[in-house]
């Protein structure tokens, strides 16, 4: 098993409570997502034993949602949102600033594995525009000078 | 500290006699159920256990003239009272924090300062309709929302406020925190109820409504955070005065999100029937336009409602006024920009979140879009055509109103009010195979 005892344990949790078995595809996919950054084929499987749901219920609804990529990333996933509010605050030119810093383009990874790039959809951050969420934290009213601080930190914990 | 740095009218709130969703969403321990009890806090949801019947409470609800928050506005009470009383199947309440309209910052403040606000709102809706099983759908990326409600949750049922035979009453009443996995779609309310049963978060025909048939074909009633956040304060207040609040067919508080281009972006609680330009301009408020640059536009409930042009501002945030003007009050998503933005690089923005939203259940909506961000890429980077407004405009009529759910008419309304408003802007941009005004927007 790739997935842990600890998350075996806390998707059973976490499924015990919901009157369908199938209403668990979501709670598990997350737990899993969160222990390894992606959901593969061989994880679809690993869950429908734990919560005795087909492979197929689980890979079909797997796949509609953004937050559940079969493929890893950079150990930080820095998602941008590009949506109306942060774009009129600037949020094209933070991309831009990250692609340089970064030195790569977005929808790329960093050579060291370290950074993703990507821009997304409004994140509920837009008065406190422009925004990005790194793995699971928001960082919100964006500069330049917050984006190196934030970067610095980053590669110095890495 | 707080989670996140949003500014709010907490201040104003506190020291006003009738606002209250934001009472103390500035108390760094108001997440805590000590303090929230202190507050006051789950008063309410006792007073409805120990006196009152279900149906007392969809009735006190009703005359409180409560409208959903969510977007649609529909009447809070009557919605609960369509959940069929002899029906032998369990009911299911879904409380929607799905939040992910463009513009839309509201519900998160609410989940993450006061999260037993919510979880006692959704209690007393839940025993008006006579469930036993109560969900809160939170939006995958909502991490720290999650948490707080989790916590929040696991205190509740500590206290005695959830699970068996709450407070001596008879009635038992267990929760469960949803998330979701990233989707938009998941806010409108069938396809929440498909995520929650583990399908694809794509919509469903009504009827059946899910008041009838919802989750697992049982009875559902669907309702915004803060529209259940409004709740607790009807009951302890009474309809009566809820009803005094606001204008005559937009009752009670509602918070904005203001976002774009001023000075003081937040979230603000206000009366229904606000005005929108003290919202922008007043230094309580949005403290005017960024730069003091002018005024383009607005959009007045979030990124599927029609523009507003600075003439047109001078009006009431509520149901029936944005109504008047032509738009809608949405989900209280104040957008503002100034005249730097080229109107069709704005509609680009819009129109590929509808498009990369689009469940793809049906075809005007989902090739819809994609034409329609096609055309309009097309217009912003210089080779627009002759005749691309007319044939924008014909793909939106196609789409209007031939929908499986309103996502599609979210798409086209905002583009045929920004022809309607700026359609020189717009053949200027196919003649002269540029913008008008060159966007360009920096961060600082
Ligand atoms: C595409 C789409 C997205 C929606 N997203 C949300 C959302 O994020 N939150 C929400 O409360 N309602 C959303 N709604 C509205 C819901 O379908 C539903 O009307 C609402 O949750 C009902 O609650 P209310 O009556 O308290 O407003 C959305 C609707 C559509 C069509
Ligand atoms: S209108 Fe769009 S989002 Fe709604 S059901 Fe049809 S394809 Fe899906
Ligand atoms: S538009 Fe960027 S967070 Fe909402």
């Amino acid at each position: 098993m790739i997935l842990t005892q600890e998350s075996i344990q806390e998707i059973k949790e976490k499924t015990a409570k919901y009157p369908r078995k199938k209403s668990g595809i979501l709670p598990a996919l997350t737990v899993a997502y969160r222990q390894l950054g992606y959901v593969d084929d061989e994880i679809y499987h690993e869950i429908s034993k734990v919560i005795k749901v087909p492979y197929v219920e689980i890979a079909e609804a797997a796949t509609f949602y953004t937050m559940f990529p079969k493929k890893s990333r950079g150990k930080y996933l820095i998602q941008v949102c590009h949506n109306i509010s942060c774009a009129l605050l600037g949020a094209d030119s933070l991309i831009s600033y990250l692609e340089d810093k970064l030195g790569i383009k977005k929808g790329e990874t960093t050579a060291d594995n370290l950074f993703t790039l990507i821009s997304v959809e409004c994140l509920g951050s837009c008065s406190t525009a422009p925004m990005m969420q790194i793995n699971h934290d928001f960082h919100e009213n964006l500069t330049r000078e917050k984006v190196d601080g934030i970067l610095e930190t980053l590669r110095s914990e890495a | 500290m707080f989670y996140s740095p949003v500014i709010t009218n907490a201040a104003e709130v506190a020291s006003h006699k009738d606002l209250h969703l934001f009472k103390y969403v500035e108390d760094p321990k108001q997440h805590e159920i000590g303090t929230y009890q202190a507050h006051g806090g789950y008063k309410a949801w006792k007073k409805v256990l120990n006196g009152m019947t279900a149906d007392q409470v969809t009735e006190e609800v009703k005359k409180s003239g409560l409208r959903g928050r969510g977007g649609a506005g529909f009447p809070t009470g009557m919605k609960w009272g369509f959940v069929p009383k002899a029906s032998p199947k369990p009911r299911y309440l879904c409380c929607n924090a799905d939040e992910s309209e463009p513009g839309t910052c509201k519900d998160r403040v609410l989940m993450e300062r006061d999260p037993h606000g919510v979880i006692e709102g959704m209690a007393i809706a839940a025993y008006a309709i006579g469930c036993h099983l109560m969900f809160i759908y939170i939006r995958g990326e909502f991490n720290h929302c999650r948490e707080r409600m989790e916590q929040a949750m696991n205190e509740a049922y500590q206290h005695g406020h959830l699970g068996k035979n709450i407070h001596g009453s008879g009635y038992d009443l267990e929760m469960i925190v949803h998330t979701g996995g990233g989707a938009y779609i998941c806010g409108e309310e069938t396809a929440l109820l498909n995520s929650v049963e583990g399908e694809r978060g794509m919509s469903r025909m009504r009827p059946p409504f899910p008041a009838i048939e919802g989750l697992y074909a049982c009875p559902t009633i669907v309702n915004n955070v803060e529209s259940l956040a409004s709740v607790p304060h009807i009951i302890n207040r009474g309809a009566d005065w809820y009803g005094s609040l606001g204008t005559e067919k937009s009752k009670g508080t509602k918070i904005f999100s203001l976002s774009g281009h001023v000075k003081r972006p937040g979230n603000y609680e206000v009366e229904m029937g606000f005005n929108l330009k003290k919202l922008i301009y007043d230094p309580a408020y949005g403290n005017g336009m960024l730069e003091d640059k002018k005024l383009k536009g607005v959009i007045p409930g979030g990124a599927s409602t029609p523009f507003l042009t600075p003439d047109m501002i001078d009006v009431g945030l509520d149901y029936e006024s944005l109504q008047t003007v032509g738009s809608m009050l949405g989900s209280g998503a104040v957008i503002v920009f100034n005249e730097d933005a080229c109107i069709v690089w704005v509609i680009k923005k819009l129109i590929h979140f509808f498009r990369h939203e689009s469940c793809g259940k049906c075809t005007p909506c989902r090739e819809g879009t994609s034409w329609l961000e096609q055309m309009i890429n097309r217009i912003e980077s210089g080779e627009g055509q002759p005749g691309d407004i007319e044939k924008i405009e014909d793909v939106c009529g196609n789409i209007l109103g031939r929908t499986i759910c309103p996502l599609g008419d979210a798409a086209v309304m905002p583009i045929q009010s920004a022809i309607k408003h700026w359609r020189d802007e717009w053949q200027y941009h196919i003649d002269q195979k540029q913008c008008m005004v060159k966007t360009n927007f920096d961060f600082k």
